[in-house]
């Protein structure tokens, strides 16, 4: 095993992960690893099976082989809330949202599972003042704390993705993944979420599939091209930006800087 | 500065003096109508019955066709015990519920692993199934007569169940009322917001985390428990338990009457059951031959035009007064 120079153990590691729909192999092959603390994208042109690696990494997907670990332990048998509950969070590309709820009581929900109070019965849920100000601490955090009464479906788009983040970051994530954050985000408001990405905990290590560049190259520390299911290229976004067969697969239509 | 988002949350969940109504009206009748006692309490062991659907069904997002399953396994324990010369009332009915809780738990556990009309044919067979048990065991059930005559004891040995009806309607009534009282604190609870939650969006919730599948189970096995306790009412009210009691006709007639009122309020069924039950009545009086046919034409329209049910139309009417929203 290659293990990154200054650093231990991974926190997301996944090992020679595959996945086949048939005949088809989504992800081929494919080692990856995160470090503590990492800012790290995933970048490729449409179809290249990123979406399909986060769903194997979040445990949404079983893989057809390969395994993935989680702070060193293998959660390849993991389910999703299994995998959650050690410290893996996630969002979607497409708003997965309780839209009939208030923003509050969506980021509630994300509380109470993580702190383990959700299947009491006896109590109403404010009784948990406790859980109530956490969450609404993460809405503050995010900037949306003056939603928190309005019910999801209220809000524009680009605020429904930063509540997006704020279910994610409320289960206290160690390693987060970000699936097209900005996605459908009209331009004016992308920058909003681009500085809450940017302010993000950084004891939080977070992989970010992207398609915008100035994103990526703003926020990553370091960039994997993933081009019809395998690691095409890994490195530093400079090395990246700059490597003529990234150019030519995917940066060459619309060139950077 | 606005009050904090806790204060906020809380006065939803505070009680408001509408919901006090249903309660004012139930006691009006007992002493302003004393001929409707009969089947007042039928309506009160039928709103009860509505009210353990909604649980799953308004809350948890599970359609279902087979709830009948749970009111009958809890009329038939009710009423085998009081044949078999236990006919203590509230030990029946706690029983009933503890059966009917286990039924809930054991189909839960394995239809639950499925979803939408998979699940909807599950829940008919497991009813189906169990109709066809009480129509063939007759050395437990009595077959297709069915369960009647039987004794059941005064209330806390006290209060004689009186052929007026007075005691029934009582008991039917403070048992409805702890049901509703249950209902209420488990809709607020973080259990019930999770309840929601999947309905809203499951995806999201397994992804913070949440054990999905176990949680449905519970809500399931607690609606059979509260759907056994109504039956359970009905046979040591009427001293009779039959088959019927578990059929297609009750557990779509429930769902109509929750639909009528309105799904997911906790309300619903306070509105839905009367309404219904009344409006049989009057129908049937007026065109013996063709009130279903009424009924179906009231329940078109509401699904057309009023999708929310009764309590959606005022929801309309009244949009916007702060303390409607919530009911």
């Amino acid at each position: 095993m290659e293990a990154p120079v200054n650093v231990a153990v991974p926190v997301l590691e996944a090992r020679q992960l595959s996945k086949h729909f048939g005949a088809l192999a989504v992800t081929n092959n494919v080692n990856f690893s995160l470090a503590l603390g990492a800012r790290h994208a995933l970048i490729g042109p449409n179809g290249a099976g990123k979406t399909t690696f986060i769903n194997l990494l979040s445990g949404t997907l079983r893989p057809s082989a390969g395994s993935v670990f989680l702070a060193g332990e293998d959660v390849t048998r993991c389910s999703e809330a299994q995998r959650v509950k050690r410290g893996l969070g996630r969002t979607f590309q497409i708003n997965q949202l309780y839209v009939g709820l208030t923003v509050l009581e969506n980021v509630l929900i994300a509380v109470a599972e993580r702190a383990g109070i959700a299947y009491r019965l006896f109590r109403p849920i404010w009784w948990y003042r406790k859980h109530v100000d956490e969450a609404y601490a993460h809405l503050e955090q995010l900037g949306i704390a003056e939603d928190a009464l309005k019910p999801v479906r209220e809000l524009s788009y680009g605020r429904q993705r930063l509540v997006e983040i704020a279910l994610a970051l409320a289960l206290r994530p160690a390693v987060l993944l970000l699936d097209e954050p900005a996605a459908g985000v009209p331009k004016g408001e992308s920058s909003i979420i681009l500085d809450v990405i940017g302010a993000l905990p950084r004891d939080v290590a977070v992989l970010i599939i992207e398609h915008d560049m100035d994103i990526v190259f703003r926020f990553a520390q370091c960039v994997t091209v993933m081009v019809q299911g395998v690691v095409f290229a890994e490195g530093i976004p400079r090395e990246i930006s700059a490597d003529p067969r990234v150019r030519s697969v995917y940066l060459g239509e619309q060139p950077h800087g | 500065m606005n009050p904090p988002p806790v204060e906020v949350l809380a006065a939803r969940g505070r009680l408001h003096i509408f919901e006090l109504a249903p309660w004012a009206l139930a006691v009006a009748v007992y002493f302003l109508a004393d001929s409707y006692l009969t089947v007042g309490a039928q309506i009160l062991v039928t709103i009860l019955f509505a009210l353990s659907l909604d649980v799953i069904v308004g809350y948890a997002g599970i359609v279902t066709l087979g709830h009948a399953a749970f009111f009958g396994l809890g009329a038939y324990t009710a009423g085998i015990l009081a044949v078999r010369g236990f006919g203590e009332p509230i030990t029946g009915l706690l029983l009933a519920g503890l059966v009917s809780g286990a039924g809930g738990l054991i189909s839960g556990a394995v239809i639950l692993r499925t979803r939408g009309l998979t699940l909807v044919m599950l829940t008919l067979t497991v009813m189906l199934m169990l109709n066809e048990v009480a129509n063939r065991a007759y050395w437990l059930t009595a077959g297709a007569d069915g369960l009647f005559g039987f004794q059941i004891w005064p209330l806390f040995g006290k209060f004689r169940f009186d052929i007026y009806g007075r005691t029934a309607y009582w008991y039917c009534l403070a048992v409805l009322f702890l049901g509703w009282w249950f209902v209420r604190m488990l809709v607020y609870s973080p259990f019930g917001r999770s309840l929601t939650g999947i309905r809203e969006n499951t995806r999201r919730m397994y992804a913070v985390g949440a054990p999905v599948r176990r949680r449905l189970v519970m809500a399931y096995t607690i609606s059979a428990a509260l759907a056994g306790i109504a039956g359970a009412l009905l046979a040591q009210t009427t001293q009779s338990v039959a088959p019927s009691m578990i059929n297609l006709d009750r557990s779509g007639t429930v769902l109509v009457m929750l639909i009528l009122g309105g799904v997911g309020r906790l309300y619903g069924a306070f509105v839905g059951v009367p309404v219904f039950m009344l409006a049989e009545d009057t129908l049937a009086k007026q065109d013996p031959t063709y009130w279903l046919f009424w009924i179906g034409v009231a329940i078109v329209a509401l699904v057309l035009f009023a999708r929310g049910g009764i309590l959606g139309i005022f929801d309309r009417l009244l949009a916007g007064t702060h303390a409607w929203r919530r009911l």
